[in-house]
């Protein structure tokens, strides 16, 4: 038996002073913003200073990102810290594959960004030939500081992403 | 060269023929024919005390010279804090080889392995002659005084990834330099010191040089 609703249906502060509204693009990179998962790709000296960021004294837990994962499938930032020979490279492009979307990539320090003093047969002059490189550090190596910067210009990439709203959303509107 | 030096050498030599004294500015040093540098080895290691293979590489000549390539082996002895270095030309010049040496000092396999990849000269009777710095299948040979600092064009290690990525390996570029800090506090490039440099002035922006 079906009763009519007799209360009036009115402001409660109790559940509304709790609402936020927002967009959904706005809300899932915030989330993504403040738990960017690194994958430390320490390849040379550089990786030391990726370790004195986690460290301690700079603290990247400050900006979210302490969660150095090594399992690539875990992970959605990878930092390449560090030299990239031509057979190291191939490895990394696989490594970059097996990440889960939505992914970015900081090419950590001169070498990983261009090659660096490895003018050489060997290494691959800068990262961005093998991989999408969304921040690139200058340094050799960069310090602590320089990599929170570039951890915060990685926020700021990941804050304006639309990928939400063009792919799962898009994908919904479709169906 | 001091007494029990020259005696080192005079008892090395009645043992040895065709051993003769290789200029050196520090530790003695002998050149011998590549046939006898594996009998060498073994007796100075069984007779003589060098126990440790310290190092085992070779040198460039420069492409046309004869002999092309002269491989060198570097002995200690542990107990006498004492070198010899060992010097013996290659056989079969632009496609060096020398006998193994891996059958007196197991740790001569990683040695020899490094002197095949980045100078190309082949170890007979090696266990497994590959390749340990390049990628298999790398088709030079980088320490070769005819290959450019840069390095030449050629294939990732990886088809798939060579193939998805379009990424190949492309010469360095070299923009000019390497660059060379002088004493006065100036900076030149290297072309001009020598024929090392030449070959190294050979870049994205400069064409390689004709043969000859």
């Amino acid at each position: 038996m079906v009763s009519p609703n007799t209360e009036v249906l009115g402001y409660d502060s109790k559940v509304e002073g709790g609402i936020i509204v927002s967009r959904v693009d706005a809300v899932i990179n915030w989330i993504r913003t403040n738990s960017i998962w690194p994958m430390p790709m320490g390849l040379a000296c550089c990786a030391i200073e990726l370790m004195g960021s986690g460290a301690s004294r700079f603290d990247i837990s400050r900006f979210g990102a302490e969660v150095m994962r090594f399992p690539a499938r875990q992970s959605d930032c990878m930092i390449v810290a560090g030299t990239v020979t031509y057979k190291m490279a191939v490895h990394l492009r696989r490594i970059y594959e097996q990440m889960s979307e939505p992914k970015w990539v900081i090419a950590m320090g001169a070498c990983a960004s261009s090659g660096g003093m490895y003018r050489s047969y060997s290494t691959l002059q800068g990262v961005d030939r093998i991989v999408p490189v969304d921040v690139y550090i200058s340094g050799c190596p960069p310090r602590p500081e320089a990599i929170l910067d570039a951890l915060l210009k990685m926020q700021n990439v990941v804050r304006q992403d639309r990928g939400f709203r063009k792919t799962v959303l898009g994908s919904l509107v479709t169906r | 060269m001091t007494a029990s030096a020259t005696d080192f050498a005079a008892s090395l030599q009645t043992r040895f023929p065709n051993l003769t004294a290789r200029a050196s500015a520090d530790v003695p040093a002998f050149n011998i024919p590549a046939a006898e540098v594996i009998a060498l080895l073994a007796h100075l290691r069984d007779e003589c005390g060098f126990d440790l293979l310290a190092d085992l590489t070779a040198i460039d000549w420069a492409p046309g010279a004869s002999p092309r390539f002269t491989a060198v082996y570097h002995l200690l002895s542990t107990a006498r804090a004492e070198y010899v270095r060992i010097a013996a030309d290659c056989l079969g010049g632009e496609e060096p080889t020398m006998p193994t040496a891996t059958g007196l000092w197991p740790g001569a396999d990683w040695h020899e392995r490094e002197c095949y990849d980045l100078m190309g000269v082949k170890f007979t009777g090696h266990p497994d002659l590959r390749r340990i710095l390049m990628w298999d299948g790398y088709p030079y040979h980088p320490l070769r005084k005819d290959f450019p600092l840069a390095g030449l064009p050629t294939e990732l290690p990886d088809e798939e990834i060579a193939e998805y990525s379009g990424t190949k390996v492309i010469p360095a570029p070299m923009a000019g330099g390497p660059f060379v800090a002088q004493p006065d506090g100036s900076v030149t490039t290297a072309t001009g010191r020598g024929p090392r440099a030449l070959d190294q002035a050979w870049n994205e922006k400069t064409e390689k040089p004709a043969a000859g």
